[in-house]
């Protein structure tokens, strides 16, 4: 029986073995530098793990319908560009509409040819990485892209703007995991999403339009995209044309980190925002006692394994793998 | 047969697991030459008795004696070393590689600096192949043979060692029966050359033809041992559940309602042609054919997952066209279908979650899912329908096979369709479940239901139907009345020799 | 089967068929837009194409096994660089002062230790944890790329040594030092995936997993291997490139993956394993130069390399399901 509680024990630490590395690293970061858990910093780190969360949140629905999606980095340069750029010729109030359709196009592609022609999202998505990445370099001919007016325009409310004392991205990303969070776990869309997730044919023989679910989840990923981009064009009313690469892979990190499966039918966007978070903390509280942005590279690559090294070791109740 | 020394034998084999006593005392013996049936229901302990003749696991007590010695198993690969070596019944092939690599897979031979001896190889398959006179060659890619050539290569597995005893697990589910045939006769070879063979089926009429002996397990114990030519279905059913079971046909007679489903001519590439027949409400309409006959394409296509090539269907006397499941289901017609776990469920969903997939875009209040709605409907069909689980968030996955059927039904019946059509309701089900299942379907069809049965066990249709039509190659070749239907001339039906059956 | 064979054989030979098609229409275009005088089917032109498919090329081959054997590997371009960074930084080590010229195979063998060992690294996190290979190196990805900067921080590593330039830039038979080194390894591993029991094994274990399992092959250690294997193929690939450029930025190498996997992908190498071959690999490399080599040449820029290519990876894709597709008697799932 004493073996038996150990195992329980062992599975405990296992599966909250996350949040109790993340409660060790808050713990030690806060003893290094007091300003860690100051409420300035915690704002700070929530504003600036925004962008990366608001992308977060598109993923999860691609992840958990059992699919992946390596393009939002590029395509979240692409609506940051786009909208700038645009911004000058026809007008703030007119360049955002513009700048989602032309995002949500893109979405839409994907989602169709993930969707309706079932074909591999890693290969999709890799390629609409390159792709989206020549669309953008393309469209700004090169070039950085800066709006000319930074004094006289509005457009800086999404990224610089506060109400009631709370930063603007802040606000949007609560709002949004909000909303996308009861979609995902209370409407008939989420349950589906779940559904062919978990066993795509099944949900098919059970009168699910598989196609339009997948093709549905990339454009939410897309509308998500489109967000992010436009707070990143906001907060600094310029851009380099390359402002999203390498993101996919944080946001893929962020999401993993919350648990989804990478297989699908798995996963929360409450876990996702967890997920973020370690991600957003981990990287300040680096920053915070001194070593290099890189240097957070090496954790994160440590954390991810380890994060899912525990999730299925428990699930499968011994640490090391069955492999031979 | 008794005074020679088995070629192996078990003695008192013990296993349990937390809480269950998995195998209790199991002792049996196969001779060298002999075809010895085990039988038993699922989860009667078959299974695991494999396991731990195969190594997989070790038993608490008892031994395993290989020509009397007495032997430790450790892994599969170890018992195949000492000539004991299993066929599989989902088949383990490397489909891109060819039928020598398969044949020797893990043990190809080797020349100096990890070299395939590519001469060697292709010398030895050849020689084995020769003995099972098959139709292909050593450097056929497996990927390219029809299922019963691959089982061959599995078969062939088994020849590389000097085995003892070969072991089929339900080695016939998916041939036809020219290739059961083929397979038969590799088995008699088997036999002539001394191997003792056991043979893991649930199909009677198998067991009868090819076995000398069979042997029961029961809740992980061992019931006995019969010879093959002294016994009867019966008294081995009853040995397996420890009652009779009804195998008896379907006599049950109620008012029928008007034509619900009626179906002209309906083709789709080569899987059927012309396929002509109608189902009534309240009554069960049977479908019955070897596997390939274009069974389960009919019900796929009527359930919109195939585009016919031709033909008509008609719902209430109304012609519909049915592109795709959701469809089908809007008006009113239903699968159950045959592969449970994979088509059927989403094993990693709960009870209610699943029972209800179908219908939870209806199942909202404003843009929310009822879920209190939903678990209402979970309650009643549980009810209805026995559904043995400790509540509705229960995993599906962790449910018993029977349980996961009924929750497949369930599924259905709580849209209340027009027409249901059931897909090999009891594959991998255990015998009382069984019986249940069969129960249930007279039931519905009782309360005025037009179901369809498709299967390809004919006790089944016969217990189940009040018509059955007889398929081969893609046609029907007859429709039968229950007062009509004998084994006899259903056999004949659906193996093409009786003439087509004229459409009225 | 003879439908089946040719289809089969359509498959093998779609590659060098795109070939084909790009070197005409490259050429014919190049005749209207092209900015140089130059054919595009210039030897010289030709040679340097072969040189410049190598970096790419080499680690491919690395590729092409892993995925046989049902795995991915996103951390190359890491690994190139961190090897590249180990191979330019040891020469000018205090240890090796004495070493003369000497020092150039000793830097190789540290590069390519390098590389063998952090394949090594994901092969055995792969293997003992039972994490997913994507995940795995997807991390490592990252993690390699800390490893480099905290290596130099931000500044590039350099080191030029003469007498390596000379033997990067020399030519042997008309062919550059890299192109031998590309002929070689896919000489090498095409030999072992075809010719070897573990090339045979990797096919197994791509192929179905659980039969090779149950055969008694040791799926772990031929894991293990194939991931030290692309490991050293990778800091192959830098040896043989900052050989001759003797400078590394800590950036370099980043999409090295969405190269790689494009070419093997164009080759025609199963995503889920168990079918690929390393000739076809060297058409996807060569068809990948191809484009890039032949945009230039009509006047495209990079942007617009970027954007061709990810629509070809998606076109190819796309035309491998509809060539293994039954037609109408499919189910509709």
């Amino acid at each position: 029986m004493a073996s038996m509680s150990k195992a329980d024990i062992g599975r405990i630490l296992a599966r909250q073995g996350i949040l109790i590395a993340f409660a060790v690293f808050i713990i030690g970061f806060t003893l290094a530098n007091e300003r860690f858990l100051s409420p300035d910093n915690v704002m700070g780190v929530i504003r600036s793990s925004a962008i990366l969360g608001v992308m977060a949140l598109g993923v999860t629905f691609v992840v958990i319908s059992g699919n992946l999606d390596l393009s939002v980095g590029s395509m979240m340069s692409f609506s940051t560009i786009v909208v700038l750029d645009l911004h000058d010729k026809i007008g703030p109030a007119l360049a955002i509409p513009a700048m989602f359709a032309m995002t949500l196009c893109l979405g839409a592609f994907i989602g169709f040819l993930v969707g309706y022609l079932k074909l591999n999202s890693l290969i999709v998505t890799l390629g609409m990485l390159s792709a989206i990445h020549g669309l953008t370099l393309t469209y700004s001919g090169g070039q950085n892209m800066d709006i000319v007016d930074k004094e006289g325009t509005w457009f800086g409310v999404f990224g610089q703007g506060s109400a009631l004392g709370i930063p603007v991205p802040i606000l949007i990303f609560v709002a949004l995991a909000a909303l996308l969070g009861i979609v995902l776990a209370k409407t008939p869309f989420g349950r589906k999403v779940y559904a062919v997730g978990g066993n795509g044919t099944a949900a098919t023989f059970s009168g699910i339009k598989r196609a339009r679910v997948v093709f549905l989840c990339y454009v939410m990923s897309a509308f998500c995209v489109a967000t992010a981009g436009l707070i990143q064009a906001s907060r600094s009313l310029g851009s380099q044309n390359t402002v999203g690469q390498g993101l996919e892979l944080d946001v893929l990190a962020a999401v993993i980190l919350g648990g989804a499966s990478l297989l699908g039918g798995s996963g929360t966007i409450f876990k996702t925002v967890i997920g973020v978070l370690i991600l957003g903390f981990i990287q300040n509280g680096l920053l915070l006692v001194g070593l290099q942005f890189y240097v957070q590279f090496v954790v994160t690559w440590v954390i991810i394994i380890l994060a899912v090294w525990l999730d299925i070791a428990a699930k499968r109740g011994k640490l090391w793998s069955n492999i031979a | 047969m008794t005074d020679k020394t088995p070629a192996l034998r078990l003695e008192g084999i013990v296993k349990t697991f937390p809480g269950v006593r998995a195998l209790d005392g199991v002792s049996f013996s196969v001779m060298p030459g002999e075809v010895h049936a085990l039988m038993g229901e699922n989860g009667a302990g078959k299974s695991t008795l494999m396991k731990v003749l195969g190594g997989i696991y070790q038993p608490e007590e008892g031994q395993i004696i290989v020509e009397e010695m007495p032997t430790v198993m450790t892994s599969p690969l170890q018992a195949k070393s000492k000539g004991i070596v299993f066929i599989h019944q989902e088949l383990s092939l490397a489909e891109e590689l060819t039928v020598a690599e398969n044949i020797y897979l893990g043990e190809l031979p080797r020349r100096s600096f990890g070299r395939v001896d590519w001469a060697k190889l292709y010398a030895q398959t050849d020689a084995i192949l020769e003995k099972l006179k098959v139709g292909f060659n050593a450097k056929t890619i497996v990927g390219d043979l029809s299922i019963a050539n691959q089982q061959m290569v599995e078969i062939a597995r088994a020849l590389t060692v000097d085995a003892k005893a070969v072991i089929f697990d339900e080695p016939t589910a998916s041939l036809t029966d020219a290739e059961k045939v083929v397979l038969f006769d590799v088995i008699s070879d088997l036999q002539s050359q001394g191997v003792g063979i056991i043979y893991i089926s649930h199909r009677m009429e198998e067991i009868f033809k090819i076995t000398d002996r069979i042997s029961v397990l029961r809740d992980g114990s061992y019931r006995g041992t019969l010879e093959t030519r002294a016994t009867n279905e019966e008294e081995v059913t009853q040995l397996m559940i420890g009652r009779a079971l009804d195998l008896s046909r379907n006599v049950s007679h109620h008012e029928m309602g008007d034509i619900a489903l009626e179906v002209r001519g309906l083709s789709c590439g080569d899987l059927f042609k012309d396929v002509s027949f109608e189902v009534r409400r309240g009554e069960v309409l049977g479908f019955y054919g070897l596997v390939g006959a274009g069974r389960t394409e009919i019900a796929e296509t009527l359930f919109g997952l195939r585009d016919p090539s031709a033909g008509t269907i008609l719902l209430d006397g109304e012609e519909v066209r049915i592109s795709s499941p959701a469809d089908a289901i809007g008006k009113g017609i239903s699968l159950v279908p045959e592969d449970r776990k994979g088509q059927g469920l989403v094993l990693g969903m709960n009870c209610r979650d699943n029972m209800t997939l179908p219908q939870v875009g209806n199942l909202s209040s404003g843009p929310f899912v009822a879920t209190g709605a939903e678990t209402d409907i979970f309650e009643k069909y549980k009810e209805k329908l026995d559904i043995r689980t400790p509540g509705w968030k229960q995993t599906v996955g962790n449910l018993s096979g029977g349980n996961q059927q009924k929750i497949v039904i369930g599924k259905w019946l709580s849209m209340h369709p027009k027409v249901l059509i059931v897909d090999e309701p009891t594959r991998g089900i255990d015998v009382g479940s069984k019986s249940e299942i069969h129960n249930l379907i007279r039931e519905l069809a009782a309360q005025g239901y037009a179901v369809i049965v498709v299967s390809s066990e004919m006790p089944e249709v016969l217990h189940v139907s009040d018509r059955i039509v007889a398929m081969f190659s893609g046609k029907v070749m007859r429709t039968f009345t229950s007062e009509e239907v004998t084994e006899e001339n259903l056999i004949q039906a659906i193996s093409g020799i009786a003439a087509t059956d004229k459409v009225a | 089967m003879e439908a089946g064979k040719l289809s089969k054989f359509l498959k093998n030979g779609a590659i060098w068929g795109f070939i084909v098609l790009e070197l005409i229409f490259f050429s014919v275009a190049g005749e209207f837009l092209s900015l140089s005088d130059k054919a595009f089917m210039d030897a010289d032109n030709m040679l340097l194409l072969l040189k410049q498919s190598a970096p790419i090329g080499i680690i491919a081959m690395g590729m092409t096994i892993i995925m046989v054997n049902g795995n991915i590997d996103l951390s190359v371009g890491a690994i190139f660089a961190l090897s590249a960074v180990i191979l330019l930084d040891s020469m000018t080590w205090e240890v090796f002062a004495g070493l003369g010229d000497w020092v150039i195979p000793v830097s190789w063998g540290l590069a390519l230790l390098t590389g063998i060992v952090l394949g090594a690294i994901n092969g055995l996190i792969v293997w003992k944890t039972g994490v997913d290979a994507f995940i795995v190196t997807l991390g490592s990805m990252l993690g390699f790329r800390g490893l480099v900067f905290m290596y130099n921080g931000e500044n590039p590593t350099s080191s030029l040594n003469w007498t390596l330039v000379d033997f990067a830039e020399a030519q042997f038979l008309g062919l550059h030092t890299a192109t031998w080194f590309l002929a070689v390894v896919t000489l090498v591993i095409w030999y072992v995936m075809t010719r070897t029991v573990h090339g045979r094994n990797a096919y197994a274990i791509g192929d179905n997993r659980e039969a090779a399992v149950n055969a008694g092959i040791k799926v772990g250690p031929h894991m293990l291997i194939n991931f030290m294997i692309i490991g050293f193929l990778a800091a192959l690939s830098a040896v043989v490139f900052y050989s001759e450029s003797g400078s590394v930025n800590p950036n370099d190498g980043q999409l090295y993956e969405l190269w790689v996997i494009t070419a093997v992908v164009l080759g025609g190498t199963k995503l889920t394993g168990g079918s690929g071959s390393i000739i076809s690999t060297l058409g996807g490399v060569l068809a990948i130069q191809l484009l890039r080599k032949g945009l230039g040449h009509i006047g495209a820029d990079t942007s617009t390399v970027n954007l061709v290519i990810g629509l070809i990876l998606i076109a190819v894709l796309f035309l491998d399901r509809q060539l293994n597709t039954k037609g109408k008697e499919e189910l509709k799932i």
